[in-house]
């Protein structure tokens, strides 16, 4: 697993999410290994399995997209076609898309996902939020689509190109734009959301098929956790969020 | 005196008065009333003051340091108006001096101290009308979902201070913090900053959920000579040469006890002088520290800044001591990731395995958003705790959080009511002389200390709405 400017856009409990991960591979015996790239550094699109990018302030994400385009684009394309694992959260998400249009200036990012980020007068999207998952990527549990719950805290907001699939429908929040009803998008298994809380901690079941995608497994095929402490705190995240 | 401004106080005591009646626990509500009648109601009342007014703000420790330069000023016979409920808002600030007031035009205290929210520093220093000092200790990530960014706050306060009504207010200032000690880049004079000046107390590297981390004028990393706590340290930049200023007021030779007390040599133009503490970890060394360098601008003497702070007890909630069925309570409030890490890291200093009780809400005080948990460093506890009681109304991901710090799930318990909570941490077989570490977050606190007040633990809870 890699995690881009892991001291630049970490603003949001982002080591949250890389901890689950961690921990859910040690305790089944997964090899886990964490490295990092931040300014001015190469990447190996072939080295890892999950490529992480996590939130920031306005003025670091701008440093981190000129590096991006300048070091790391090119590698991520690659890993992108390779069908490896891309998470982008909050500002990590709106850096895989096309452009972010701040006030005066716009980002140039990835566009790994066919999106666009603008600001617009008004609040920023702020709440709890709870959404389904596209049964595309993460099928269905129940015969129903599986939800992730957790905070929203952001002032882009992200249009969905012709070319973009959303990563879910809202349930309850914002989502992308407050007005869509669509939550992230996600092309391939680069996947891009808004969602904090931490993502994963909340979501344990997504972890988990972070870990079973990367490696190429069915979820099945992962050993079961203990994981009564995690349902309670996925059903009090649902809870919170009114679903 | 205007009639009219007599009148609304009156009203406004009246109708603060009211709402306590009907169960509304505010110590801002008469003070927000008078001010809807009365928008210059703060300038008016505290031009009464014959020693003016100081203010203070920080994201750490503003409640503590106020009581701590309250206890100097005491030994001073110096009567304050202070905010000591921690009611840090316009309505809080105006519900002091509306207390304070005396309906013949004079007022009940001399110095007006007030500690201020962050994002009010600006409006209530101007509404202040040249504040004798302002006091600005640090800036860190609080609450995510209140205020957005860090950089927002920063660049409020430094237009704030450009203000007519700050520019002849001294500025007291913590060096260790790149981003306060800026704000005093354009000041020729009237700056004083503060510092921890201690090598052997310098961390490894800079934590996790340390913010400020780039030059304020030219954008390239600091260089960190040794860091103290979150982001507070000595640094430099190695693209401008900007250097952390040197400070007037230092603490040198820092020593920490435990989750009891601790020592520093204090060091002022004035002189130099051991002084200890009542009260636990590096934090407290910091806020009191700023209490000293705020008394040392206004030309306090040393004699009593070391006694003032000697005698400072922990402020309303934070680091408190109780009795409780024969144990020892300790109430260690954890607010945002810095905070909890400070605590956390006292805690550990105190050997063996600690019993906790960790009450995690999301009510609006606390921040809706609890995700800051992960950033902060529970895996102190790893190894470290016999038993975890998670309360409050996120208690699962409380204890999600700890049992990925590395607590065992076994010594985990989730019980989201408070007051079962508590009876089943506290009344555990095998605990009689152990102490309880509660660690709330900020409405937790207030219900805790309810809770023991109910019960006849403490003298009062008072409760206060920002």
């Amino acid at each position: 697993m890699c995690a881009l400017y892991p001291d630049l856009l970490n603003i949001y409990a982002d080591r949250g999410n890389l901890l689950v991960l961690e921990r859910r591979c040690r305790w089944r015996g997964i090899g886990f290994e964490a490295s990092s790239s931040g300014l001015g550094d190469r990447l190996d699109p072939g080295a890892h399995d999950l490529f992480y990018i996590g939130g920031g302030q306005d003025r670091d994400q701008e440093l981190c997209a000129e590096d991006l385009l300048a070091t790391k684009a090119r590698a991520l394309r690659e890993a992108h076609a390779n069908e490896r694992l891309v998470l982008g959260i909050c500002g990590g998400y709106q850096l895989l898309g096309h452009s972010y249009a701040l006030a005066g200036e716009t980002i140039e990012g990835v566009g790994l996902l066919d999106v666009r980020t603008v600001r617009e007068p008004g609040p920023r999207l702020i709440g709890n939020v709870a959404f389904e998952v596209s049964p595309t990527l993460t099928g269905t549990e129940d015969g129903r689509p599986r939800v992730l719950a957790g905070f929203e805290n952001h002032g882009g907001r992200t249009r969905l190109g012709a070319g973009a699939t959303p990563l879910g429908r809202v349930l309850r929040g914002h989502g992308n734009d407050g007005r869509s009803g669509w939550e992230g998008a996600f092309s391939g298994h680069t996947i891009g959301t808004y969602l904090h809380g931490p993502l994963l901690p909340k979501n344990t079941w997504f972890a988990d098929w972070l870990i079973a995608t990367a490696l190429g497994l069915d979820e099945h095929e992962l050993a079961p956790l203990p994981d009564e402490l995690e349902r309670d705190a996925h059903a009090g995240a649902l809870r919170v969020a009114g679903v | 005196m205007a009639r009219g401004l007599a009148m609304k106080m009156a009203l406004a005591r009246g109708l603060g008065a009211l709402s306590r009646l009907r169960g509304g626990a505010g110590t801002s509500a008469p003070g927000k009333a008078l001010l809807r009648m009365d928008p210059e109601a703060i300038g008016e009342l505290s031009a009464r003051l014959p020693e003016g007014s100081v203010l203070l703000s920080a994201t750490n420790g503003k409640t503590t340091t106020a009581t701590m330069i309250a206890s100097i000023f005491s030994h001073e016979g110096l009567r304050l108006v202070h905010n000591r409920a921690g009611a840090n808002m316009a309505g809080g600030i105006a519900s002091t001096l509306l207390a304070a007031a005396r309906p013949g035009g004079g007022i009940d205290g001399e110095l007006g101290l007030f500690e201020v929210d962050e994002m009010w520093l600006a409006s209530i220093a101007s509404q202040l009308r040249r504040p004798r000092a302002i006091l600005l200790s640090n800036l860190f990530r609080d609450q995510l979902d209140r205020y957005g960014e860090l950089e927002t706050i920063a660049a409020r306060w430094a237009y704030a201070l450009r203000d007519d009504h700050t520019r002849e207010s001294a500025l007291v200032l913590n060096a260790d913090d790149p981003v306060i000690a800026d704000l005093g880049r354009e000041r020729a004079r009237g700056v004083l900053y503060f510092g921890i000046e201690d090598q052997g107390l310098s961390l490894p590297g800079i934590a996790h959920a340390a913010d400020a981390k780039h030059c304020r004028r030219c954008g390239a990393p600091y260089v960190f000579d040794a860091i103290y706590l979150g982001h507070l340290g000595h640094y430099h930049c190695p693209g401008c040469g900007q250097t952390r200023p040197h400070p007037q007021v230092s603490a040198e030779q820092v020593s920490l006890e435990g989750v009891r007390a601790s020592a520093f040599t204090l060091r002022t133009p004035a002189g130099s002088e051991r002084v200890t503490l009542a009260l636990p970890g590096l934090y407290n060394v910091y806020n009191a520290l700023a209490a000293a360098a705020l008394a040392s601008a206004l030309q306090v003497p040393l004699a009593s800044i070391r006694a003032g702070l000697r005698d400072a007890r922990a402020a309303f909630g934070r680091a408190e001591t109780l009795q409780l069925d024969g144990r020892e309570l300790r109430i260690l409030l954890v607010k945002n990731p810095v905070g909890a890490n400070e605590v956390l890291r006292t805690l550990a200093l105190e050997p063996g395995s600690h019993d906790v009780l960790a009450i995690l809400n999301d009510n609006i005080a606390d921040g809706r958003d609890v995700s800051w948990v992960w950033d902060a460093d529970f895996e102190l506890l790893a190894g470290r705790v016999r038993r975890a009681t998670c309360a409050g109304t996120r208690a699962a991901e409380m204890a999600l959080r700890l049992k990925y710090a590395g607590v065992e799930p076994r010594r985990i318990v989730v019980q989201p009511d408070l007051a079962t909570a508590l009876a089943r941490a506290s009344g555990d077989a095998g605990t009689s002389g152990r102490p309880l570490y509660a660690l709330p977050t900020y409405t937790a606190m207030l219900s805790l200390r309810e809770l023991l007040a109910r019960r006849g633990h403490i003298a009062s809870a008072m409760s206060t709405e920002g």
